[in-house]
């Protein structure tokens, strides 16, 4: 069983690179049971998406479509 | 015609706006001199168009593409960069172990709440000013990496091949920015930013 550490690496991990089978699955498992790591994986693709958009706003605040 | 002549006369716009580019670029090429060069190039390009925008923000979202094709063509033809995290030792290592207790789950302190949508985040000019600030205060070992794989949108082997580090290397770097990123995005916005 993973714990939180381990889950949170392979959620970043499989930002940048596919997972192998047993990873995947290890992690959804943890991912079943823990509010906080899923709060984790979706905070970690929001920065994401955000860090694209940074490179396009006007002084911290009007951001260009 | 007079957002054009208003922009060339900006001078402080202009003078902000290279300090912005400039820290974009260095962080990524490793050379300042480098790093001038392409803004340089960049901000030229960009003026030779200068017509063709409406604004201080039009502009600045080219001038920013221009500058993010230029790096990725620098980045594409050197055969090697310098990793920053190599020429640090391992000691001063941030303490992400702190997050978790001995069994490797979440301290109750820092445990990670639920945020609202990026959209909405991203609506709030605070926000942004917060994301600003975490950013800069990312250790330039971890923000190189994390520029070139979220901002310049690079692949993750392209970005091992060029610096000569594994993918595995690659994932600490990634692990700890984004861990880092998110612990301080956390902390200033939910606890400081609703003000």
């Amino acid at each position: 069983m993973l714990n939180c550490n381990e889950a949170t690496k392979l959620l970043s991990k499989k930002m940048d690179i596919p997972l192998f089978f047993q990873e995947e699955s290890a992690l959804l498992l943890h991912l079943c049971i823990c509010q906080s790591c899923r709060n984790y994986g979706k905070q970690i693709k929001s920065i994401s998406k955000i860090s694209k958009i940074y490179t396009q706003i006007d002084d911290f605040g009007n951001q260009q479509k | 015609m007079s957002d054009y002549i208003n922009l060339l006369q900006d001078h402080q716009f202009i003078i902000d706006l290279r300090q912005q580019m400039l820290k974009f670029a260095v962080v990524q090429l490793a050379s300042l001199q480098t790093a001038e060069d392409v803004v340089q190039e960049a901000l030229e390009s960009a003026f030779i168009h200068i017509d063709s925008f409406k604004g201080k923000a039009a502009f600045k979202t080219w001038v920013f593409a221009i500058l993010k094709n230029k790096t990725i063509d620098l980045i594409r033809k050197k055969s090697r960069m310098v990793c920053i995290s190599e020429l640090y030792s391992e000691a001063e290592e941030m303490s992400i172990d702190e997050l978790f207790d001995q069994r490797g789950h979440w301290q109750a302190e820092h445990r990670p709440n639920r945020w609202e949508s990026p959209e909405d985040m991203m609506e709030n000019h605070d926000f942004w000013m917060i994301f600003h600030i975490c950013l800069n205060h990312l250790p330039a070992k971890y923000a190189q990496v994390f520029i070139l794989r979220e901002m310049v949108e690079l692949e993750s082997d392209e970005i091992c091949e060029k610096m000569g580090i594994s993918i595995s290397h690659l994932n600490v770097l990634m692990y700890r920015s984004r861990t880092k990123l998110r612990a301080c995005l956390e902390t200033g916005w939910l606890n400081e930013g609703k003000m």
